[in-house]
């Protein structure tokens, strides 16, 4: 049923097989599942997508869509039209940090631009690219709601405002220094303002 | 100094703690209304109060909750719209991580006045580290019985849940919402039936933003009648402003509804003036949807009077001279500011964000965008203004939610006070780089 999922991968039965939550990634679904009536598990589809997409490295393949599908009781393609429409989920795989950098209006204004290009110039990589090492990945992003704070980045579940040239030099020696894999679900969240 | 009911203690070393908030006068509202009040006396003290919906229609809450349905043996929701997305909105953010319990008491004693046994706080994506804030405070309301089986030993029982979203604008419009919170893509509902009648999973459902939930609290304490003495007219309160853009302190400020554009700009209580002692050109005053205003209409009415913070006197002269309240997203813009660029900004979000049901709002918004970038890249013609003017007119009220009048509305209002940017750009093929744009949706192809 899974190749059904998603046109452009290729399903890999072996790999779905190996899809599998850890305890305590399940512990934490089975608590999200816990709040919604009992025939109502697909509400928990959102959160349930974000546990999985920081579990099974920062993106959503067909084979771990085809495993939330198979905890919610639902079929593989509800799944891909709830991550394929909201911007968080990844359908591809991306660097272990996601460097989002928010344009709208309020950072226009405060110099977003020259974040983004400063950005570009310092990692070697344009909007939409990942850095060859796999560390950073370069992403905009629309009003992240820190227009007073503006310009910001989010990286994972951390806000990074008032950003300067100076801050954006500490925030990627922090992250290629720290080297793991940052996701939105994130209990370390390291907000800088 | 203005009066404050919402953030008077967002300073307090601990406020975001259960034994801080209760401390200071915390969860008041909570134990008036469950020992001494019937649900239909909150709901009477909120109609009194004269709230409207503070995420941006603005609609009378205390109507809203009268609309709810209530047949025998369905259960009904309360559900928190916390998916705060408007651009130059952050006021529920700033509530929310400074002092969590306001809305988690502001749930409960509203859940009771609805009769509602479980509600929801669906809250952004982004706004994930925010989620855990929340979290924390309903586990410390559990623990302390604020929330659970027979609060403070009454027959009433409440469940209160945060859910995240995945990244979506549209989801701040409550039936997209509603969809969103049943595991499925944002797209908004065809109303009626209105949530009040069939909203969560079909079952009545009211939905309200962060800030109307919170201000239910100095309502009940204080009563309907003293909270609609604060404010002019039928804009009773106070409000949360998210003041950001060129001014000197950009934030979060909460107002007494009445005081003028003029001293909000420029006192030093609240935004301070323009920064680097720039003259103001323009402001967005309710979020990005609403008509930007050039200066002297902002300041002052076309009839010459000062212009207030209220409902009302902000939608004076209709959209002509005027503009709206809206969620409190207020943007200044200095005098060098482009607001052709300014407005590319906006039409490149609605483009971004139109869930693409609709056919006028998925393809207008696109079209917008396109010939925007012309102004941008110095290929525009003089017809091009007439023709973005043409787009926007065919979006307006011909879509299932109001996403096409966010997105029209900025592109006529800009066209309608500063159509001679517009035109400047187009006859001297003024070049402004914007390279990196063309990259936007590289990453989710």
């Amino acid at each position: 049923m899974g190749s059904q999922v998603h046109g452009a991968q290729k399903f890999d039965e072996a790999k779905r097989a190996a899809t599998v939550f850890s305890d305590e990634a399940m512990k934490t679904v089975q608590t999200i599942i816990s709040h919604y009536p009992p025939e109502r598990i697909k509400s928990a589809m959102l959160p349930v997508l974000h546990v999985a997409q920081a579990e099974f490295g920062g993106w959503l393949s067909p084979e771990t869509m085809d495993y939330v599908a198979s905890i919610l009781k639902v079929k593989p393609v509800e799944v891909f039209e709830v991550a394929s429409f909201y911007t968080m989920y990844n359908l591809k795989p991306m660097g272990k940090c996601v460097l989002e950098v928010c344009q709208t209006s309020s950072c226009w204004l405060n110099g977003a631009e020259d974040i983004v290009k400063y950005i570009e110039k310092k990692l070697n990589i344009k909007v939409g690219e990942t850095t060859k090492d796999g560390m950073f990945s370069l992403k905009v992003a629309e009003c992240l709601g820190s227009c007073g704070t503006a310009p910001m980045l989010q990286c994972g579940a951390s806000y990074h405002e008032n950003l300067t040239y100076e801050k954006v030099d500490k925030i990627l020696d922090d992250y290629r220094a720290e080297g793991k894999l940052r996701s939105y679900t994130d209990l370390d969240y390291k907000n800088t303002l | 100094m203005g009066r404050k009911l919402l953030i008077h203690n967002d300073k307090v070393p601990g406020i975001n703690t259960l034994e801080v908030y209760r401390a200071h006068g915390g969860y008041a509202s909570v134990e008036k209304a469950l020992k001494s009040m019937q649900p239909d006396q909150i709901t009477d003290e909120v109609k009194k109060s004269g709230l409207r919906g503070r995420g941006g229609a603005g609609f009378p809450t205390g109507m809203k909750w009268s609309f709810l349905a209530k047949p025998e043996g369905v259960p009904r929701y309360l559900v928190c719209n916390a998916d705060e997305s408007e651009p130059g909105t952050f006021k529920d953010r700033y509530l929310m991580e400074k002092i969590p319990h306001a809305l988690i008491e502001g749930m409960i004693t509203s859940s009771y006045a609805l009769g509602a046994k479980t509600s929801y706080i669906y809250i952004r994506g982004e706004y994930f580290y925010v989620a855990r804030i929340l979290e924390a405070a309903i586990a410390e309301a559990y623990a302390a019985g604020w929330l659970g089986k027979n609060i403070l030993g009454t027959d009433f029982s409440h469940d209160c849940y945060v859910q995240v979203g995945g990244g979506a604008y549209i989801c701040g419009e409550e039936t997209a919402l509603l969809e969103s919170l049943e595991g499925k893509r944002g797209n908004p509902r065809i109303k009626p039936p209105f949530p009040a009648v069939a909203g969560l999973w079909g079952c009545p459902t009211v939905v309200n933003n962060v800030e109307t939930i919170a201000a239910v609290v100095p309502i009940v304490n204080m009563g309907g009648e003293e909270y609609a003495k604060i404010g002019v007219g039928k804009s009773t309160g106070t409000k949360l402003i998210s003041a950001s853009g060129h001014i000197n302190k950009p934030g979060v400020y909460e107002i007494e509804l009445g005081i003028t554009v003029e001293d909000f700009i420029y006192s030093d209580e609240y935004c301070g003036g323009i920064r680097n002692g720039k003259k103001l050109k323009a402001v967005v005053a309710g979020g990005s949807s609403v008509p930007i205003l050039p200066t002297e209409l902002i300041l002052k009415t076309a009839k010459g009077e000062p212009r207030l913070m209220t409902y009302e006197s902000l939608s004076d002269g209709g959209f002509q001279t005027g503009t709206m309240l809206g969620s409190g997203g207020f943007i200044a813009m200095d005098e060098d500011t482009s607001i052709v660029k300014n407005l590319f900004t906006f039409a490149r979000f609605y483009h971004h964000e139109s869930c693409g049901q609709c056919s006028p709002c998925r393809e207008g918004t696109g079209w917008m965008e396109k010939i925007l970038k012309k102004f941008l890249n110095g290929t525009a013609t003089e017809s091009d203004v007439e023709l973005l003017w043409d787009i926007q007119s065919k979006i307006e009220g011909k879509t299932i939610c109001p996403l096409g009048e966010a997105a029209a509305w900025p592109v006529a209002a800009a066209i309608r006070h500063f159509k001679h940017e517009f035109l400047e750009i187009a006859r001297n093929k003024k070049f402004v780089d914007i390279s990196h744009y063309d990259r936007l949706n590289l990453i989710r192809a």
